[in-house]
């Protein structure tokens, strides 16, 4: 197939490729490269005179997640991701409808204090959480991160939300009253499944972000931690080839995520700096 | 929300504010913190670091969005490639790049084996704190560059297309058109950008604290060092208390500093 | 001051093709316009001139050079958007100094020649306001100041005028044409309203569908349509068309007969059916006189309805299922309803076969 191109822009597009070519590499090789390393036989791994170690060995992730008993963190790191989320939704949700549908007094101070917390370094939380914890009993359990998690994401909940269910004409809601259902039926019947994909996105984005996240972890709980928070406590004494494993699994839901939802990342990222 | 955020930081506040054995309130914790070395490097560092990185960030992404901008085949595919560190954390991106520097690591593999080098290039380790830097440069290049690379591409989606082709047919070079009519259009992106990236470096905390441990301190490794390990809430809640402070009037400045001269209509 | 040639010009989008093999000469310093409807494919066809898009097949040519793969701004063209593409964050002087700049002119050049440029459009005063200051009239002359002031080799305007109102559009027809008068410069001018194109045209290529239906000089375009899609898309009220079947010199409508003069035979055979039209302005009731110079062909029929629009009156003419429009000055009163018997001049009937084509004038 003949490109068409402008007299002398040969030199232009090759370079073009080139530099894509380089930031491809630059982004996958690093990830490729601790593939290799999780599933790398540790004999082969230092030995540097094999440039790649290519046996392939499941015995890192078995060694990591079994015997030094990282499935309990990565246990507990999906459930506290799936807290965050069912909370931070539940009351985000909501809150992001309101905004959307009603005119309420300070709506627009309300919109920029949402918008300003977003920005707010959340290191400032984790402290007194500690110290609140202690009190009411929550220490060093898993709903105390997820409710540590839920303050820090559900200004964006109630960001994302709100702009999806504007972006649903009322119109389609006032028609199914009409016809008899309920504001809330009307809502669960009609908007919901309407701003399902939105929604889903939003739901991937508040997963990553508390499967991620590893300072609050770290100080809120010193038994039951999250993966992260495991990591950095004491995967940092274990050999190497632990250490990949570990980085592995880390990766990985996230990976997969993305690959799914890839068309909703930009819209919804989109979204939120606005 | 209210209770969510608003109580904590109060609390906050007063933790700080409150002697750790006395109960009382004062400013002992901040004095403590200020005849403590390690608070003036980690000052430095914390400063150092983003003082590096967000440079090279913002060029790279602006690098990046203008060549993104020209839709060649498979421009989509680098896009949602270039986007993925956005979702590994910085905990996982310091491992892999761990995995690239250390001793056994694939940069040495491929030196020493193509014999440029004797011995493995060190990047971790006490003696070799300049190395730790770049490690952390590195990595926080790679991982945290498309943050500020999506608040860029965003802000060049948005300049109308005429605006360009006008430049085109009167006869702008590249260079021109990026520098008279593409950079003065996407100031306020780039404010917002930076406005998020800086404030994202005053909190710094997982890569740092994986590649280099309390070799370079940096404000947010203080924190938790000082909550987890010396079991001193008030010294951390001053320390994170000075982090949001920090943060703050960094924000302030660059809204006062990059005001854009026209208004969109 | 160039000449432009378009040598076969074809641009696809997917699997629509905009521009199908288009060829056009255009002469120096001449102004022409392209005509048609939205979609037809104009705006592609200036896009290809400017070197803004590629084309798949086909050559241009300004004077000797083949410019087709130069980008735009190696062509020495200047350029009037129809959003204006006003930079918004630099002044009306700055914004008209631009090309200059680029160009590496002297300072104290670019002075002489903005003040110039601004006092042609009547803009001198606005030189220091931004964009979001400026009327869309004043941003428009902003934009047209800034095309000429590098006097470019071909100056190309996409439908610059749609934006403003109507009276505005009307002063500014007239400035652009004086303008382009003095200049001299070759000019190529898209638009879809007709009566810009009739009014600042040297000459007029209609389009549509991608293709040139037929160019020439307005007043070419309007008295001797080449086809049908021409005749009916020029002239307003439009063209009346009605179908007929011909046997020797005979139209058979189907409702009434029209006689045709003897040297017609040759020119109507071969054709079985062919599509009549006149304009309303060539068809005369015959109580009002028919006016010297006319060759008139009898019909009757019956007021269907009225349209008063103060100078002139259009009546719609039933002659059984048939709908004739009748433009007759606005003092002639007729009621609805009753009989009307009209002249259709001869020397002003157009006659299609039914596959665009024109048989006679």
């Amino acid at each position: 197939m003949y490109v068409k191109m402008y007299k002398g822009e040969a030199l232009k597009m090759i370079l073009t490729y080139a530099l894509a070519s380089i930031i491809v590499a630059w982004i996958l090789v690093p990830l490729g490269l601790i593939f290799i390393s999780a599933f790398a036989v540790p004999k082969e791994y230092y030995n540097i005179r094999k440039l790649i170690p290519l046996a392939f060995t499941t015995e890192n992730v078995y060694t990591l997640l079994f015997v030094l008993k990282a499935w309990k963190s990565t246990l507990n790191s999906l459930i506290v991701a799936g807290l965050t989320i069912a909370i931070s939704f539940a009351l985000g949700l909501p809150t992001g409808y309101s905004l959307a549908r009603f005119m309420f007094k300070g709506k627009d101070t309300f919109k920029l204090l949402i918008i300003g917390l977003r920005m707010f370094p959340v290191i400032v939380l984790a402290i007194p959480f500690t110290v609140i914890y202690l009190k009411i009993g929550l220490a060093d359990t898993l709903i105390g991160v997820a409710l540590a998690h839920t303050a820090m994401s559900l200004p964006f909940v109630v960001l994302i939300t709100s702009s999806l269910f504007s972006g649903i004409p009322v119109d389609y809601e006032e028609a199914g009253m009409v016809f008899g259902l309920s504001r809330f039926e009307a809502f669960f019947r009609i908007t919901l499944p309407l701003a399902l994909p939105g929604l889903a996105a939003a739901a991937i984005f508040v997963f990553i972000m508390s499967w991620n996240e590893v300072f609050i972890a770290s100080v809120l709980v010193l038994v039951n931690r999250t993966l992260p928070a495991d990591i950095l406590v004491s995967a940092l004494n274990a050999p190497d080839p632990l250490k990949f494993a570990a980085g592995f699994i880390m990766v990985l839901p996230a990976m997969i995520f993305v690959f799914f939802a890839r068309k909703y990342l930009i819209q919804v990222w989109g979204i939120t700096i606005r | 929300m209210g209770v969510f955020i608003g109580y904590p930081i109060l609390e906050t506040i007063r933790l700080a504010f409150t002697h750790p054995y006395t109960g009382e309130i004062s400013l002992y914790n901040f004095q403590r913190l200020s005849r403590d070395f390690h608070f003036w490097n980690a000052l430095k560092y914390t400063f150092l670091l983003a003082g590096i990185v967000i440079p090279i960030q913002v060029t790279l992404a602006l690098g990046v969005s203008l060549l993104l901008l020209r839709r060649f085949k498979g421009s989509n595919m680098v896009l949602y490639i270039f986007l993925i560190p956005l979702t590994i954390s910085d905990v996982a991106a310091a491992l892999i790049w761990y995995n690239i520097l250390t001793g056994n690591g694939y940069l040495n593999r491929i030196l020493i084996n193509l014999g440029l080098l004797k011995s493995p290039l060190h990047f971790f380790g006490y003696q070799y704190r300049s190395m730790e830097i770049l490690a952390i440069v590195i990595t926080e290049v790679w991982r945290a560059t498309a943050i500020v690379f999506v608040i860029i591409f965003a802000g060049l989606q948005m300049i109308g297309k005429e605006y360009l082709e006008a430049a085109d047919v009167f006869g702008a070079s590249t260079y021109q058109k990026f520098r008279y009519i593409i950079l003065p259009m996407i100031k306020p992106s780039l404010q917002t950008a930076l406005i998020i990236r800086t404030l994202f470096a005053m909190q710094i905390f997982g890569v740092v604290w994986i590649l280099a441990g309390r070799d370079i301190p940096i404000l947010a490794g203080e924190t938790y060092y000082w909550q987890i390990e010396l079991k001193n809430p008030n010294v951390a809640a001053a320390y994170s208390l000075i982090i949001a402070c920090i943060s703050i009037f960094l924000g302030f400045l660059y809204i006062k500093l990059l005001k854009p001269e026209y208004l969109e209509r | 001051m160039v000449s432009v040639r378009l040598e076969n010009l074809v641009k696809r989008f997917g699997k629509v093709t905009a521009v199908d093999h288009i060829s056009l000469a255009i002469k120096n310093g001449e102004f022409v316009v392209l005509l048609g409807p939205s979609g037809c494919g104009k705006t592609t066809t200036l896009r290809l001139i400017s070197g803004l898009e590629l084309p798949d097949e086909g050559r241009i040519y300004f004077d000797d050079s083949d410019v087709t793969y130069l980008p735009p701004k190696e062509r020495n063209i200047s350029m009037v958007f129809q959003s204006y593409a006003v930079w918004p964050h630099m002044t009306v002087y700055d914004n008209i100094a631009f090309p200059m700049r680029i160009k590496k002119v002297p300072e104290d050049e670019i002075k002489r020649k903005v003040k110039w440029a601004a006092e042609l459009l009547r803009i001198g005063e606005l030189l220091d306001r931004y964009p979001h200051q400026l009327s869309g009239g004043q941003k428009q002359r902003v934009a047209v100041a800034r095309a000429i002031v590098v006097e470019p080799a071909v100056l190309l305007m996409d439908e610059p005028l749609s934006n403003l109102d109507a009276l505005l559009r009307m002063l500014m027809r007239s400035e652009i044409k004086k303008l382009q008068r003095r200049l001299k410069v070759t000019t190529i001018y898209v638009t879809h309203d007709q009566v810009e194109a009739m009014v600042m045209a040297d000459r007029v290529a209609v389009m549509n569908k991608g293709r040139i239906m037929q160019i020439g000089t307005t007043e070419e375009i309007y008295n001797k349509p080449a086809n049908l899609f021409v005749a009916g898309f020029i002239g307003s009220p439009r063209m009346n068309f009605f179908e007929a079947s011909v046997s020797d010199t005979i139209l058979d409508t189907g409702y009434f007969k029209m006689k045709l003069p003897e040297e017609m035979k040759q020119v109507l055979e071969g054709y079985e059916t062919v599509i009549v039209g006149i304009r309303p302005e060539d068809i005369h009731p015959v109580e009002r006189g028919i006016p010297p110079g006319v060759k008139p062909i009898e019909l009757e029929g019956r007021v269907d309805f009225i349209e008063p629009l103060g100078s002139d009156t259009i009546i719609h003419l039933k002659i059984g299922e048939i709908l004739l429009l009748v433009k007759v000055p606005g003092s002639y009163i007729v009621e609805m309803g009753r009989k009307l018997k009209v002249a259709l001049d001869f020397n002003k009937l157009h006659i299609f076969d039914k596959k665009t084509e024109k048989a006679i004038l």
